[in-house]
């Protein structure tokens, strides 16, 4: 990373400290706000956090790798999210997945070499009337077939600048 | 229609101005006789967690809206916040002058981030319709709610471990007691409750105990959200008195011929068609509100499998019970599947989840075992001397 880049995340965490109110209850959504604008946590990341908290470094890297949603791995601009729990999984999450892996040309857990894709499993996410489900980052797909895939992925991409910078202005303090 | 019958025909606020012409153990008093039981799981009467935080002393006091909805096959707090957030938190604000607290925090699991734009709308307008703030309708009421955003973990559906993600923490449970009445949210006396629970007391609050009571059992007052999905024509959302049996609520949704049907989601227990006359009441079957419909055709070592795999993943790892222990039945399963486990095994299995029942230290690691212990009471004949399916 350059340096300005740094400096710049410094800032950044630095009003999201103010922002939040310094404490240790600070740290999940200062962690949260930074995941969903850089897609990751780095070791830069969690040092300044943790200055700003007044905790160790790993404290912070302590609570970032317990929560699904904030481990400090890169991922894509796009986490595709698919439930694997009962009710999904009796409605057909199985072909979804495969299709899922055969267009992107991935397995579940990685992320496409673009950057722009990445694939996870979830845990029953509430929708098991309506399965199988699946979040693409915070949006919501339901009775989702494998041939509904290539256009769900198509609505990513064509929207992947535009989602990007407007991201950065809507969430950031 | 709605799903939701009776939440939309009351009286907007209705019970909110009735709390504020009471006194606060009046509010309490009502909600004590009205018999309503949480509606997270538990069932822990409402009235006396409030009366606890209430008569706790301390500078500072909280209200916790837990919607964390993480229990598989539960969906019916999203339904319950995407139409009437309103008596949600009507219900938090009874709650708030009920004990005597000032904060509310609705803990909402991230898995729902799309319903905070229309609930944060919500809560903007309740401040300026004065529902909300200080001086809430023109009395010395003040009350306020914000929304924390869980982090993708099921065990912060625990009261204790979503108040230590709230402080900042990994979601580990504590030890209890000391109970969240007392030492809660930053060492502060707070009321942990469902979604369903604060609706339900805001209904209460506004039709009065004796209507709530006449719905339902004895011990099981009132009527229950449902979330209802697996093997029916007509799965959703369900309003239905407590006390019905499996067999009646399996006709509502055109779920007749079903196998068997999991009651509590995959913390709870697997109930084969031989018992679908019994009632789910906190007498009989308890239930958080997740009922999975398994047809003729599902294995029920698939379910299992699918069951464990969930605990593996969301156990947080605290304790030897069940950090190992589901590890120990998953492997369990894969071996029933193979057609490779002695009848002396299975019962060391069967002995492990009931170690795991009283040893573990929250209720994920105490209840995880339930649905394996049920199927193996249940279906051994299905499961027992399998041919693998590679063979
Ligand atoms: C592993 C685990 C997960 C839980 N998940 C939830 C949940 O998602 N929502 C909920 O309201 N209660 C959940 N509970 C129950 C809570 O600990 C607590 O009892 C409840 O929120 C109290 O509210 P009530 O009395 O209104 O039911 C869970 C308990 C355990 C052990
Ligand atoms: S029972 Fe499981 S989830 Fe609960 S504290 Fe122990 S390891 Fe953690
Ligand atoms: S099982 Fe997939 S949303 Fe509940």
């Amino acid at each position: 990373m350059l340096m300005t880049d740094r400096e710049r995340l410094a800032g950044e965490i630095q009003a999201l400290a103010e922002k939040h109110g310094k404490g240790r209850t600070a740290l999940i959504p200062m962690v949260q706000e930074i995941k969903r604008k850089y897609q990751k946590i780095d070791s830069f990341a969690m040092q300044v956090i943790a200055d700003q908290l007044g905790i160790h470094p790993v404290e912070v890297y302590s609570v970032v790798s317990f929560y699904a949603f904030l481990g400090s791995e890169a991922h894509g601009k796009y986490i595709i999210r698919l439930c694997r729990t009962i009710s999904c999984d009796m409605q057909g999450k199985e072909g979804v997945m495969r299709q899922l892996e055969n267009d992107l040309g991935i397995t579940f857990g990685k992320t496409t070499v673009d950057g722009k894709f990445s694939l996870e499993w979830a845990n029953c996410m509430g929708m098991c009337d309506q399965g199988p489900a699946m979040l693409v980052n915070e949006k919501l797909y339901t009775r989702v077939t494998p041939e509904k895939i290539h256009e769900i992925l198509e609505e990513c991409r064509r929207s992947f600048g535009v989602h990007a910078t407007e991201q950065k202005e809507v969430h950031l303090v | 229609m709605s799903p939701l019958p009776t939440f939309s025909t009351m009286a907007p606020e209705a019970g909110l101005k009735k709390a504020l012409s009471l006194s606060r153990p009046d509010i309490i008093e009502e909600v004590k006789n009205s018999g309503l039981k949480g509606r997270g799981g538990a069932g822990f009467p409402t009235g006396m967690k409030w009366n606890f935080a209430a008569a706790a002393r301390a500078e500072e006091k909280f209200i916790i809206c837990n919607a964390d909805e993480g229990e598989p096959g539960t969906f019916k707090d999203r339904v319950i916040l995407q139409e009437h957030a309103d008596l949600v938190f009507e219900g938090m604000t009874i709650a708030g002058k009920a004990v005597g607290a000032t904060q509310g925090i609705l803990f909402l699991r991230g898995e729902y981030t799309y319903l905070r734009p229309h609930l944060e709308a919500v809560l903007a307008k309740r401040r300026e319709q004065k529902f909300l703030g200080k001086q809430i309708l023109g009395s010395d009421l003040e009350f306020d709610i914000r929304i924390f955003m869980g982090a993708g973990a099921y065990i912060c559906g625990e009261e204790t471990a979503l108040i230590e993600a709230l402080e900042g923490f990994r979601g580990e449970p504590r030890n209890r007691p000391p109970f969240p009445v007392n030492t809660g949210f930053l060492g502060r006396p707070s009321v942990v409750n469902n979604v369903e629970t604060l609706a339900s007391a805001a209904c209460i609050l506004q039709k009065g105990a004796d209507w709530w009571k006449a719905m339902g059992t004895e011990k099981s007052s009132g009527f229950k959200i449902f979330s209802i999905s697996g093997d029916c024509q007509k799965p959703g959302v369900y309003e239905f008195p407590m006390g019905i049996t499996v067999a009646q609520l399996l006709k509502e949704v055109a779920g007749e011929g079903a196998k068997a049907v999991q009651v509590g989601g995959a913390s709870g227990q697997c109930i084969p068609a031989s018992q679908f006359e019994r009632t789910i009441a906190f007498e009989d079957i308890p239930t958080g509100g997740s009922i999975i419909v398994f047809g003729q055709q599902r294995d029920m070592l698939d379910v299992l499998h699918n069951f464990l795999d969930f605990f593996v993943d969301e156990s947080c790892g605290q304790c030897t019970p069940c950090r190992r222990g589901n590890v120990k039945l998953l492997e369990g399963v894969e071996l029933l599947k193979e057609g490779q486990c002695s009848m002396a095994y299975l019962k060391e299995l069967c002995a492990l989840g009931e170690t795991m029942q009283i040893a573990s230290k929250c209720g994920l690691g105490q209840s995880s075992p339930s649905a394996f212990l049920s199927v193996v009471h249940n279906f051994r004949a299905e499961i027992m001397g399998r041919t693998p399916s590679h063979v």
